[in-house]
C-alpha cells in the first residue's frame, strides 16, 4: 500500500490538520529478543562458512515459491488416480516427486478422510506444517488459541471455520510434534465424477489440506 | 537403532513425567493411555539434539491413538473423538 492510500484520504480535510503521518518502516515496531537470536545465528552461520548467504536466500525463495496449488494439484491425482492414492497414502514425499514437486527431506503423510473419519492437522508444541507443499502456514495455525483449542475443542474450532462434522463421524485431531508433518487428503465432492484433475484441483483449497474446511466448501 | 518395542494397537500410558528442558511430548497427554496406531521409525532423539547432541541411538517413533474422553473427562464431544500423537519410545509406558 502506498502511503497515500490510506483510509485517512478519505477525508477531505486531512491537509488542514497539520503533518502528514508517516506510514512506520518494518524496524519502527522493534527488534524482539527471539528476532535478535535468529539474526545473531543467521551471522555466524555465515562468518563460519556453514551455509552461504546465498544459500540462506535462496532455501527462502524456495519456501516462498510453494503454495496451496501444490498440494492441491496431488489431492486432485490421488482423486483420478486409484493406485496413485496408494502410493500418496503409503510416502507423500516419493508420490509428489512423481509430479516433480520435490517436498525435501522431512517426511510427510497423508491421512485420508472418509464417511466415517474427519482429519484434522495440529501443531500443539510450534507450528510444524508441510511447507514444502503447501507452503507458509496461515497466522492462525501458529496462533496459541488454534494450537490449544483444536485437541481440546476440535468441533467448536471446525465450525468457527464453518465446518459442521455430523457426530456419528469420528473427529480426529493429529498433533505433528515430531518428525512427520501432515496433510489431509479431503473427500472428493459428489457429482464431479466427470471432471477432469485441473478442474478437481480447484475444489481444493488449503484450508482443506489443514482439515478445517472440507475441499469444494468454499474457496 | 532400536527395535520397536511396541506393535500396531498395543495398549500404552504416557509417562506421567515433567522433566525441565526441551521436550517433545505435549503436556496435556502425560500420563493418558492410548493405544499404538503405527510404528513410524527411528528417529534420532529431539531432546538430545537440542542441546547439540548427536541424539543416538535413534529412538522408535510411534503415532499413539487417544480418545479424547480419556484426554480430557468433560469432553464434550461424540464418544468416538480421538487425537493421534507423534511419541517417541523413551515417554511409552506398555499397559496391556
Amino acid at each position: 500500500m502506498s502511503p497515500h492510500d490510506g483510509p485517512e484520504h478519505d477525508h477531505e480535510h486531512e491537509h488542514e490538520h497539520g503533518p502528514h503521518p508517516y506510514q512506520p518502516d518494518i524496524e519502527d515496531s522493534g527488534y524482539t529478543e527471539r528476532m535478535v537470536m535468529a539474526q545473531a545465528v543467521e551471522e555466524l552461520l555465515i562468518e563460519k562458512a556453514i551455509i552461504t548467504a546465498d544459500e540462506m536466500r535462496a532455501q527462502v525463495e524456495l519456501m516462498d515459491s510453494r503454495e496451496p496449488a501444490l498440494g492441491a494439484k496431488v489431492v486432485a491425482r490421488a482423486w483420478t488416480d486409484p493406485a496413485f492414492k496408494q502410493r500418496l497414502l503409503e510416502d507423500v514425499n516419493k508420490a509428489a516427486a512423481e509430479m516433480d514437486i520435490d517436498t525435501g527431506t522431512i517426511p510427510i503423510r497423508a491421512v485420508e478422510n472418509t464417511p466415517d473419519v474427519h482429519n484434522v492437522i495440529v501443531c500443539t508444541l510450534c507450528s510444524c506444517y508441510p511447507r514444502l507443499l503447501i507452503g507458509l502456514p496461515p497466522d492462525w495455525y501458529k496462533s496459541r488459541a488454534y494450537r490449544s483449542r483444536t485437541v481440546r475443542e476440535p468441533r467448536v474450532v471446525l465450525a468457527e471455520f464453518g465446518t459442521e462434522i455430523a457426530d456419528d463421524v469420528e473427529v480426529r485431531v493429529h498433533d505433528s510434534t515430531a518428525d512427520l508433518r501432515y496433510i489431509v487428503l479431503p473427500m472428493r465432492p459428489a457429482g464431479t465424477d466427470d471432471w477432469d484433475e485441473d478442474r478437481l484441483a480447484e475444489l481444493v483449497n488449503r484450508d482443506s489440506m489443514i482439515g478445517v474446511s472440507l475441499a469444494g466448501q468454499s474457496s | 537403532m532400536s527395535a520397536a518395542r511396541f506393535q500396531s494397537g498395543d495398549g500404552v500410558a504416557v509417562a506421567a513425567a515433567y522433566p525441565p528442558g526441551h521436550v517433545r511430548t505435549p503436556y496435556f497427554i502425560r500420563g493418558k493411555p492410548g493405544v499404538i496406531d503405527s510404528v513410524v521409525g527411528n528417529y534420532p532423539n529431539p531432546e538430545e539434539l537440542a542441546y547439540g547432541r548427536d541424539g543416538l541411538p535413534a529412538l522408535p517413533l510411534y503415532r499413539v491413538r487417544f480418545k479424547q474422553t480419556d484426554v480430557w473427562p468433560d469432553y464434550a464431544g461424540p464418544a468416538n473423538d480421538t487425537v493421534v500423537i507423534d511419541i517417541y519410545e523413551s515417554w511409552l509406558e506398555p499397559t496391556s
